[in-house]
């Protein structure tokens, strides 16, 4: 496959368009049925280097009760470093929310395939259900897409039934170009998910990024059939801003995909705003933050 | 192609966009709008009954509802408009360029400040969506006079070394596609110039103009430095041919424009038409192609198609023809038709019962000629006039539809093979207004622009307009140059 004739993107139009979907008002029962679509898409994410057992003990307890007193649904999954795995397995139990684990030298990616698959392997063995792997970005400005490819095709084998979400780190491919070329060998080499951004790196996933990815998407299903996922990663925050997402989303790839299934949000602060906006809804008065749990 | 991409094709995965999320209904309120139970003339600054004693309807394209009345001007009504401007004529150039400057400032501020109040009766008198009202045609409106403002006291350095004057009475007929920015377009030039105007609004978009009317009332404006009288073609006429008109602006259909040149043959008026056209949006195969369709889009089925430089034809090179066609197809399942007060409607009503009818007719023809018709799947409303959209595949050159204007939501699309016959093609027609180039070669839109005849050629994008771009049209689409440096020209005798 000859990843240099990938298809070309251009930038002015693609951010007019992306601009287009948050021209869509969206109220009442439609708002409160996308927020409460949106928090059950979210990947409640800690990816710190002060991680420790308590800190992911007390994210599992909220990805299964993100507010007892609001009829809501779970988050679709929590995201920690594979060391960090075992546990959140255990204190998820059968809640049905989804461990992901980072891997392969996340976020830089700059390791050998060993160390990666070692890495991958100890998530997987602690009971992984989704592994969000990094691309190997040096690679791929040195043009060297085969090697990229192959990279995440062994990958996707080591995964085995887990589920594997690609990273592109999009704020470090620079031209939308590069990222409709990286998103097209993710999902030729197997991506389930393909994925904007580790969360480290600025800008992560802009409105403009997720709907290439998503056009992306949309093309190899209408030639082939086969679904992809998609994750935006990183800045997004407010409700609002999932809610443009999601009206993306909707009208780019339709029905099938509005589901925690095929669409994510890795995210951190946008499940409290969800909850305030939600809370907002029922009761027409927005609380203080001190009235939803930080944790 | 490899066996697995054949079958692909044949069984054509399609996407669902008939989802469990629906978007709650998000009606604009159109609660602080005032519009009056009947409107009268604008002459000499102040609001007059019409000799003709008479006023017709106008109606929202929407609900079937009357809007409200509109006087009818005579050829008398016009008569007094033109003396009132005539009479207006000496002080207002005499006041300067700077004085002239801080009215048409004070004018755009406060088309800003009202802003709200304009998009909402545009999308009530004339059918199009809030969401474009809102965003364009109203923010243009304000930006055209807030440029022209700008150049009032500069007519100098626009044309350096020589020496400008006005023109004295510009009688203005304007269309109902984009009612108070083709105001502005004409308006704010003509007096940022020094000239006086006579105004004919569409009759059936009349209420905005007399809005404006009553905003330059409240501007200070001196009296009868812009008159607004509003009727049907006999009241254009009665301006048209009226003595004491230096300048005739018309905005409209090419029959007219073609008989409103009959008729100031020898009079010595200056005039510009910006009449009508059949653009050519030209995809290569080495185009962005989801940009190209959204392009295509938005130049054929923004306002409802009623735009004179639509992109109302398509050319797509034969090798990337399946691609845009199933893309354009699916684009078109996501587009809302509706209430023109929602703001999540895409496409709104026809503007009248007449336009709604010439469309359809179009649609008959197309299906008479034998072409592969695509409509969108949407409901349309009960009451009103509304149009799907619709697309024709594979359309000859031949055919009426590629070759006559329509000037509603159908897109007529057509195949080429090289870039000779691409540009043959897009020039093969008695319009020139614009056209659109997709293609990812830099080179190759420099060489489509020099060698298609149109006014404004758009790369990579489409219906783009801002104040400072001239905007006009080879052949049967008019000549004159609306906008910019070169709008003053159509307004100033440069010596």
């Amino acid at each position: 496959m000859d990843f240099t004739k990938s298809p070309k993107i251009d930038q002015v139009g693609l951010v007019e368009r992306a601009a287009r979907f948050k021209t869509r008002s969206i109220k009442k029962d439609a708002k409160i049925q996308g927020l409460k679509m949106a928090l059950s898409m979210i990947d409640l994410t800690t990816l710190e280097g002060k991680d420790t057992e308590g800190k992911v003990k007390q994210l599992c307890y909220k990805a299964m009760h993100p507010d007892d007193r609001l009829d809501v649904p779970t988050v679709a999954a929590i995201c920690v470093y594979p060391n960090y795995v075992a546990i959140a397995k255990k204190t998820l139990g059968a809640s049905g929310v989804k461990v992901a684990s980072v891997a392969t030298a996340f976020p830089s990616g700059n390791s050998n395939l060993t160390v990666k698959l070692e890495d991958v392997k100890m998530a997987i063995d602690a009971g992984a259900d989704e592994i969000d792997m990094v691309i190997s970005r040096g690679k791929f400005h040195q043009g060297e897409y085969q090697f990229v490819y192959d990279e995440i095709a062994t990958i996707k084998e080591a995964c085995g039934t887990s589920r594997l979400k690609v990273i592109l780190e999009t704020g470090e491919l620079g031209a939308a170009d590069n990222v409709r070329r990286a998103s097209d060998i993710a999902i030729h080499a197997g991506a389930d998910f393909i994925k904007t951004s580790t969360g480290k790196i600025s800008p992560a996933a802009t409105m403009p990024v997720t709907l290439l990815m998503l056009e992306a998407i949309k093309d190899h299903y209408l030639k082939t059939g086969k679904m992809v996922g998609m994750k935006p990663a990183g800045g997004i925050s407010d409700s609002k801003t999932a809610l443009q997402f999601l009206v993306m989303l909707r009208e780019t790839l339709g029905n099938n995909w509005l589901t925690n299934e095929w669409f994510r949000f890795g995210a951190s602060r946008l499940t409290n705003d969800i909850l305030l906006q939600l809370k907002k809804q029922a009761t027409g008065i927005y609380q203080s933050g001190d009235y939803f749990s930080k944790d | 192609m490899n066996i697995e991409l054949i079958m692909a094709k044949e069984n054509a995965f399609s996407l669902k966009f008939d989802t469990d999320w629906q978007y709650a209904p998000a009606p604009e309120s159109s609660d602080h709008v005032e519009i009056k139970a009947r409107y009268d003339l604008f002459i000499g600054g102040k609001f007059v009954q019409p000799n003709s004693k008479k006023y017709f309807n106008s109606i929202n394209p929407a609900t079937e509802a009357i809007v409200c009345e509109i006087a009818e001007a005579n050829e008398q009504d016009v008569d007094d408009a033109v003396k009132a401007a005539r009479k207006a004529f000496p002080a207002w150039t005499k006041i300067g360029g700077k004085e002239r400057g801080k009215y048409l400032f004070r004018i755009a501020r406060l088309i800003q400040e009202r802003a709200r109040e304009f998009s909402v009766i545009e999308s009530i008198d004339g059918g199009k969506p809030i969401r474009e009202s809102r965003d364009i045609d109203i923010p243009l409106a304000a930006a055209h006079f807030f440029y022209y403002a700008g150049w009032a006291d500069k007519l100098e350095y626009a044309f350096p070394n020589r020496k400008v004057e006005p023109l004295g009475v510009a009688g203005q007929i304007i269309p109902w596609n984009f009612p108070l920015l083709m105001a502005a377009w004409k308006i704010a030039p003509a007096l940022a110039c020094g000239n006086c105007v006579v105004l004919k609004p569409a009759e059936t978009t009349s209420v905005t103009a007399m809005k404006l009317a009553e905003l330059i009332k409240d501007a200070g404006l001196p009296d009868g430095v812009v008159n607004i009288v509003t009727g049907a073609g006999k009241t254009g006429a009665a301006i048209v041919n009226h003595k004491d008109v230096n300048k005739i602006a018309f905005t409209g259909s090419t029959q007219v424009g073609k008989s409103i040149q009959k008729s100031i043959a020898g009079t010595g008026k200056k005039t510009t038409l910006e009449l009508g056209g059949k653009a050519a949006n030209i995809i290569f195969e080495d185009a962005p192609i989801d940009q190209a369709v959204e392009g295509v889009i938005n130049g054929i089925f923004f306002n409802q198609g009623h735009v004179c430089c639509a992109g109302s034809r398509l050319f797509v090179q034969e090798s990337v023809k399946d691609e845009v066609i199933q893309k354009l197809k699916i684009r078109l399942e996501t587009l809302i038709l509706g209430d023109p007060m929602d703001k999540n409607t895409d496409i709104g009503a026809i503007n009248s019962k007449e336009q709604l009818k010439t469309i359809t007719d179009y649609i008959k023809i197309g299906e008479q000629e034998g072409f592969e018709k695509f409509q969108a799947n949407v409901a349309i409303p009960k009451k009103g006039y509304f149009c799907a959209p619709t697309l024709f595949l594979d359309v000859a050159q031949s055919s009426r539809l590629a070759q006559e204007e329509i000037f509603g939501p159908v897109l007529a699309i057509q195949t080429f093979r090289t870039v000779d016959e691409a540009i043959e093609k897009a020039n093969n027609t008695p319009y020139g207004l614009s056209a659109g180039v997709w293609t990812d070669k830099g080179s190759k839109a420099f060489n489509m622009a020099a060698q298609l005849k149109a006014g404004v050629i758009w790369a990579n994008t489409f219906n783009k307009f801002d104040p400072t771009s001239p905007f006009g049209g080879f052949k049967e689409s008019g000549f004159g140059r609306e906008g910019g440096m070169h709008g003053l020209a159509a307004y100033l005798k440069v010596s």
